[in-house]
């Protein structure tokens, strides 16, 4: 965790209110939970709220969350630390996951890794010093067949090569924006007999 | 023959899929017979669940307690984990409303009150599709309260309403297990339960739950609007209907394909994902998700792709992911790959799982970097023994089987990997001429490409 994060984290302890949502945002948290038998179930959902807001999970996140949903702060952490998509720790604005499962694999995964590892400097969960960016080595996020795949925060990059992959590290540098993939249909050519 | 995923466009907007007959007469015909008619006729069509263990989907409908006054769920794994498995994403893209309109089917027949699409957290693009969807169904009254205003009761048919609702997980394979999808849900860890008690007693919060797949659930409405008799007769009678199957790896044309079940696997290789590029032979293909054995190159002849056929050929449909593996793959690096994300995914509740799957990937990792013996291989075969049906759920097999066979099916790379001796090089298949145009051509459905 760097000085600033601290700095943050101690100034809300200190002099912002009890919750991180708005008005608006519990109205809706407490619509979602009447959709569950439980309040408990809503862990995940409000998880995810909290990440969206403010990039990972902190301490004071879990206990909010473990107070909403009515569980042990401890279990709000066994939940956290269980899925790997719940970071406990900051993350880059652009999250870069590249997936080096089988399907990837055997079509170059692996390469474009270590190209992102070369060209982030930064390894596996790891953070750039400027917060633009982390790398993860994620396991297969369902794109087998777009393989080799790598993918910024929730957007899917597909048949890939690893220029591909630089060129979108570049441009997000460049423009601060991710770059939109379009939608399109690629028909590789046939080898002939 | 394409059902689940027809060439019509945008039918993901809910005008179009309306104007095609959506959340139409098929359902007032549904609502209008009794709900165990509904199971009934599912039953009759024969249809098998897609999500890997191709159980009979209206005998599991049939395990739920009947005229019983609590309540019930139905959950849709829509978790979709296993590597080389893709197929339900399309239907999130293309046809999410089909798969709704399946959840209400469903949901008449046991009587749910309450239905939930769990879909993993990577999907967080196709979530927001089909959580559109929802909110346009909802907001027409196809689910929800209104139902029953939209859908009046006829004939034998019982007011109804249910709600759906669309839950994302958070990145974890083992969720895909059933009972650890309950308790991720229910805002747990990940962690399979003990069975029995099976879900549809002791289920959500322990009400009564079925638990169905995305795919399988997709294929209801195309039931009950063809009947059950014209449903059982598309491809293999004892697994009828169309499967999506995807295939990837060493091909040309890798996508998601709907085909009737009973297709040649070569014919899927050679015909629809048009061949192996620059021509090469083929040295491996797992025909059902990396979980499944995987078959020999010059096995391939005449292997058909459903449950009973891969069954009879030693593998497995599992969720109908091809992964097609070239002459110029190494076999046992493969392996390793595939050993270090059953040990990443494993949730470590048994031991033998927990640390069976870490002594695999260790094994296969010496082996690799050329320390290995042949006593490393009797190894593997020993500790993937040891670990296969000592566990609470099925990733216990996940991981020993492609492991087991591997080893069984492969020994020349084993040998080439442990010793210096000459040794038998891995029999390849037979190359098949492509035969494009002998088949109905297939689209292809890859969405996000990133220009070239």
């Amino acid at each position: 965790m760097d000085e600033e994060d601290g700095a943050w984290l101690n100034f809300r302890r200190i002099f912002v209110l009890q919750t991180m949502f708005t008005e608006q945002e519990q109205n809706e948290l407490s619509l979602l939970i009447k959709r569950y038998e439980k309040p408990q179930a809503a862990l995940l959902p409000v998880l995810w709220r909290i990440q969206e807001k403010q990039g990972w999970i902190d301490q004071d996140g879990m206990q909010e969350a473990a107070k909403i949903c009515g569980v042990p702060k401890s279990h709000v952490l066994g939940v956290v630390s269980f899925y790997t998509m719940f970071f406990e720790k900051p993350m880059g604005r652009h999250h870069v996951q590249v997936c080096t499962n089988v399907s990837c694999m055997i079509r170059g995964g692996e390469k474009i890794y270590d190209t992102m590892k070369e060209c982030l400097g930064i390894g596996h969960l790891e953070r750039t010093p400027d917060g633009l960016f982390s790398l993860e080595e994620v396991e297969c996020m369902g794109a087998c067949g777009g393989a080799p795949m790598i993918a910024v925060g929730e957007r899917f990059f597909e048949k890939v090569t690893a220029e591909d992959a630089a060129a979108v590290v570049q441009q997000i540098r460049n423009t601060g924006t991710v770059p939109a993939p379009i939608e399109t249909v690629q028909l590789p050519e046939l080898t002939n007999l | 023959m394409k059902i689940i995923l027809p060439d019509i466009p945008n039918l993901r907007d809910i005008d179009v899929y309306v104007k095609n007959g959506g959340y139409g007469a098929t359902l007032l015909k549904a609502f209008s017979m009794r709900p165990e008619a509904v199971t009934d006729e599912v039953k009759k069509s024969g249809l098998r669940g897609r999500g890997g263990a191709a159980f009979p989907t209206g005998l599991k409908w049939t395990f739920m307690p009947k005229g019983s006054d609590r309540k019930k769920f139905l959950l849709i794994n829509g978790d979709e984990s296993e590597p080389g498995s893709f197929k339900d994403r399309q239907i999130f893209e293309f046809n999410p409303h089909q798969m709704i309109e399946g959840i209400l089917l469903a949901s008449y027949a046991m009587q749910v009150s309450h239905a939930y699409v769990y879909i993993r957290g990577e999907y967080a693009h196709w979530i927001r599709m089909v959580e559109k969807a929802l909110a346009d169904a909802y907001s027409r009254g196809f689910v929800g309260d209104r139902m029953r205003e939209t859908f009046k009761p006829a004939g034998e048919g019982v007011p109804y309403s249910v709600d759906i609702t669309v839950h994302k997980g958070a990145g974890a394979y083992i969720v895909g297990e059933e009972s650890a999808l309950m308790n991720s849900l229910e805002g747990e860890r990940g962690y399979p339960r003990i069975k029995p008690p099976f879900p549809a007693n002791f289920g959500l919060w322990g009400y009564p739950t079925t638990i169905n797949n995305v795919e399988t659930i997709a294929n209801i409405p195309p039931i009950m609007q063809m009947g059950a008799e014209a449903y059982a007769k598309i491809g293999e009678p004892k697994h009828p209907g169309t499967l999506l199957l995807g295939v990837s790896g060493h091909v040309n044309r890798p996508g998601v394909y709907e085909v009737p079940s009973g297709t040649l696997l070569t014919d899927m290789i050679y015909n629809y994902a048009q061949g192996v590029p620059g021509n090469k032979k083929i040295k491996l293909v797992i025909p059902g998700g990396s979980s499944m054995p995987p078959l020999r190159g010059d096995s391939l002849e005449g292997v058909k792709m459903d449950a009973e056929s891969l069954k009879a050929v030693g593998s497995s449909i599992g969720t109908g992911g091809i992964m097609v593996m070239d002459e110029d793959t190494d076999i046992v690096k493969v392996l390793q790959r595939i050993s270090k994300f059953y040990w990443h995914e494993s949730c470590g509740q048994c031991t033998p799982c927990r640390e069976g799957t870490g002594w695999l990937h260790k094994i296969l990792k010496r082996i690799n970097a050329g320390e290995g013996s042949k006593a490393d291989v009797e190894l593997l075969e020993d500790v993937a023994k040891n670990i296969e049906g000592r566990t609470i759920c099925a990733l216990g097999e996940a991981a020993a089987w492609p492991v087991k066979f591997t080893v069984q099916r492969f020994p020349e790379e084993f040998a080439q990997k442990v010793s210096n001796e000459p040794h038998d090089q891995v029999k390849l298949n037979k190359v098949h001429a492509l035969r494009a145009g002998g088949l109905e051509p297939v689209e292809i459905h890859v969405p996000l490409v990133v220009r070239k």
